[in-house]
């Protein structure tokens, strides 16, 4: 049984149909430089392997749109200081390895500390009804994509009164890092890959400066290997006939307008910080979220006492280059030696989405194979 | 130098969760500190059973402990786990399990009917499997130093005839096979345990492959080098502990690797990948080309073995790696896991 | 932030409506229906599933119509090239 809106999306014969089309139109004569900003569309590239079908003059450049990564490992020691003292420590899969100064989540499950896998805020709420004796901590990530289903779930914990839950909020918003990127003075893009979830929230407008201020087209982006490669024809299309714009290549998910209710539900509950720090791109203002004071009692930052002690990166480590794509991750000096999956030393390592462990699990070893050139 | 002498290469502080998970933190534990004590400076590969020579005849023993939660799940429980993957362990050695010794350890406060129910479906599966339990032996630990209930096997039987095993005999050309769907009992106990809160019609693949690795003894024995039953770590980390023993590249092909509908659902919506996820009822084989076809044909015509597939072959690049391929010519590697499959959100 | 997956709504519960029961190939969960209140699924709607929370409706006439797009690809170009074969520039 085919999994509907994903299978005819992975459909051999369209596939070979829409390269022969990327080859046509990309001719041999330009090199064309396209940044995927949504650390979901690198994980898709490596996962689909499309770099081995791509011509060798688009190059993919990996963008920072990888919440665990770009998150500083001083908020993640604050998170599991604040779960020290008898409380449930809450978070999605993508957080348990993430290592602190003093540990990741599991290995503090390993020392006796109550954590626990959640699929959804929501299962966390669940936790926390659960177990009313108990107060549970939801450690939340995720850009604009998961934000609203975070605040939606503080909404639903005050309708039912409920005390013992906090949620330790690290919300980011992807146009400060997608500004942070076309600032960077080594930037030489072409063209966006836009993020295709987050823009079922946001839509296509917050984009607009893009194409219009700086001239770079962009195409929103599903996730399936037709969906990026029809966003790269439309890529190309535009950049051959000189334009730049916003076009929607996900339409059967993304409404141009994005999700006035999601919208609604994050400014109930949350406002912007003045500043944030992304690991390996530095203080960026307007660029996360913080519980507003409407919802303040489950700010568990209000709550409870956090020793927000920054935590800096080995100057060795070259995070910061390859998010902004200006260095491919085995260009880092620390790549496949000090830094690899199982002892990350910086950001892009910790997650599987993350350019450099992406680079490492799917692709490296490829390219010491014969016969197989892959221009990262 | 006495062995307890030996330098070990293990560094981490302590024992971590990861170390039992079967995958690369496992390996470094086995190949770091206790393949050195144990096993000599230079054990050569290590497999799931070891041969041993009595008075003449090679007969294979293997041991393995079973720490499930929950104890008792749709398929199975632990009582099966512990009789199957044993068999299993010595059918894949290419040895018929003749007797298996057993040990528990059990929690001071386990209800009693818990524990006959395990001892039961012991019981059963040993019937089923054609195995005697010969002997046992019972420990009770304080009430919170064990999950309940853990289960040792020891089993032991002859190697069948005309079966070598090594995988240092795998040659380029080679064809992989697989007995069947991958990620069944995974994502089964995934699901037992209720903290994703997903539901599916799906069971633990939990069974006894001796029938099946007999039927391809039978039919393909001078062919058969290498044999592996995927257990935790999944499919992945079994090619891939061959392909490093062999230094040969395992290419897959993904449109021929069977996984049910639910447990491939399961794996989109959490971000995992079958290929990582345990099994307890299948078997890798890889075969001689020369024999290959007759294999697959033997394996598909034995009860149970219907699934069974050829997933992939053994080729010169990407050397020390498993490399799974598309229909469309795009490809990816397949690492071995650090500990066990996370579910993601990104 | 990314992975969202398509699910058909199974039922919704009658003791809360922003509750649903969503099925992919198989496999089931409640999802929380609350960002969707202007234009609620029902039973057999597609939604995009993203932490629990139903994010989006997936309209299948986009889908239909993105695959008929993508199996036109070089069909126009082609015809184009044809036309072009038939030298009528030459007549100007």
């Amino acid at each position: 049984m085919p999994m509907r809106f994903v299978d005819e999306f992975r459909e051999p014969e369209l596939i070979s149909k829409t390269v022969e089309e990327i080859r046509r139109l990309a001719g041999t004569e330009r090199h064309y430089r396209m940044m995927e900003v949504c650390g979901g569309h690198t994980h898709a590239i490596y996962r689909f392997g499309l770099k081995d079908i791509l011509p060798g003059n688009i190059e993919l450049i990996h963008g920072p749109g990888c919440p665990v990564c770009v998150l500083p490992m001083g908020r993640i020691d604050d998170g599991l200081a604040i779960a020290q003292s008898d409380v449930i420590f809450a978070a999605f899969g993508d957080m348990m390895r993430v290592p602190g100064t003093q540990g990741s989540p599991l290995e503090h499950k390993a020392r006796g500390m109550d954590v626990r896998i959640v699929y959804s805020p929501a299962d966390a709420l669940k936790l926390a009804r659960l177990n009313p004796d108990k107060h549970v901590m939801f450690f939340a990530i995720g850009f604009e994509t998961t934000a609203p289903s975070t605040a939606l779930t503080m909404m639903r914990a005050r309708a039912e009164k409920i005390r013992n839950f906090s949620v330790f909020c690290n919300h980011v918003t992807i146009i400060p890092a997608i500004r942070a990127i076309l600032d960077s003075p080594d930037m030489r893009l072409d063209a966006f890959i836009g993020p295709g979830h987050v823009s079922t929230v946001i839509g296509c407008r917050p984009y607009e400066w893009i194409a219009q201020n700086e001239h770079k087209p962009i195409v929103v982006s599903g996730f399936e290997p037709l969906d990026m490669l029809q966003s790269i024809v439309m890529l190309l299309r535009q950049l051959k006939a000189g334009q730049a714009k916003v076009e929607n290549q996900y339409k059967r998910v993304v409404p141009w307008e994005g999700n006035r209710a999601a919208l609604r539900a994050m400014a109930e509950v949350f406002q912007l910080r003045p500043y944030f720090e992304w690991r390996g791109l530095g203080f960026i203002s307007q660029s996360a979220l913080r519980i507003n004071d409407k919802y303040s009692e489950f700010d568990a930052e209000q709550r409870f006492e956090v020793p927000g002690i920054r935590v800096t990166d080995p100057k060795a480590a070259q995070c910061g280059e390859v998010l902004k794509g200006v260095l491919k991750p085995h260009q880092c000096k620390l790549f496949g030696r000090e830094c690899t999956p199982e002892h990350p030393v910086g950001a892009l390592m910790v997650s599987t989405e993350g350019s450099c462990a992406a680079y490492y699990n799917y692709e490296h070893r490829k390219a010491a194979m014969v016969g197989l050139s892959s221009i990262a | 130098m006495l062995p307890e002498s030996a330098p070990t290469r293990f560094r981490d502080p302590q024992i971590e969760m990861a170390h039992g998970a079967g995958g690369k933190a496992s390996r470094k534990l086995v190949e770091g500190l206790f393949a050195p004590l144990l096993f000599g400076p230079a054990p050569g590969p290590l497999g799931d059973a070891a041969l041993v020579d009595i008075n003449g005849t090679p007969v294979a023993i293997t041991t393995d402990s079973f720490v499930v939660k929950p104890l008792s799940f749709p398929g199975g429980s632990i009582g099966e786990l512990a009789v199957n993957g044993t068999v299993n362990d010595l059918a894949v050695a290419g040895a018929k399990a003749e007797a298996l010794v057993v040990t528990y350890v059990l929690e001071a406060g386990l209800p009693t009917p818990v524990l006959e129910a395990e001892v039961r479906a012991m019981a059963k599966a040993a019937r089923d499997a054609g195995v005697r339990i010969a002997a046992g032996d019972t420990k009770v630990v304080e009430h919170g130093k064990a999950d309940h209930l853990y289960i040792t096997t020891t089993g032991i039987g002859p190697v069948l005839a005309g079966v070598s095993l090594d995988p240092r005999s795998v040659r380029l050309g080679d064809k992989i096979l697989l007995s069947g769907p991958l990620g069944d009992h995974g994502i089964t106990i995934l699901l037992a345990r209720g903290e994703l809160d997903l539901e599916a019609d799906l069971r633990s693949d939990t069974r006894s492959v001796l029938p099946l690795v007999e039927a391809l003894v039978h039919a393909a024995a001078p062919g058969i080098r290498w044999m592996r039953d995927p257990t935790r770590g999944g499919a992945a980390t079994s090619l891939n502990e061959l392909a490093r023993d062999c230094g040969l590249g395992m290419v897959l092909f993904e449109d021929q690797i069977p996984v049910r509908n639910t447990v491939r659902g399961a794996c989109e919506l959490l971000g995992l990948d079958p290929l990582h996820i345990a099994n307890e009822g299948q078997f890798l084989a890889v075969v001689a080309p020369e024999y290959a076809d007759a294999a697959w044909n033997a394996l598909r015509l034995a009860p149970g073995g219907n699934e069974a597939r050829v997933i992939g072959e053994v080729r010169e690049q990407p050397a020390g790696t498993v490399l799974v391929t598309t229909l469309y010519g795009g490809s990816r590697i397949v690492d071995m896991l650090v500990g066990d499959p996370l579910p993601r959100i990104c | 932030m990314c992975l969202a997956i398509p699910g058909r709504i199974v039922e919704i519960y009658s003791d809360n409506p922003d509750s649903a029961l969503v099925d992919v190939v198989g496999v089931r969960r409640k999802i929380d229906l609350g960002l969707l209140p202007d234009d609620k699924p029902a039973p057999g709607d597609w939604v995009l599933v993203h932490v629990g929370f139903a994010m989006s409706k997936i309209s299948e006439q986009d889908a239909a119509d993105q695959i008929h797009t993508l199996r036109m690809l070089g069909e126009m170009e082609g015809a184009i090239e044809e036309v072009k074969g038939y030298g009528l520039e030459d007549l100007n």
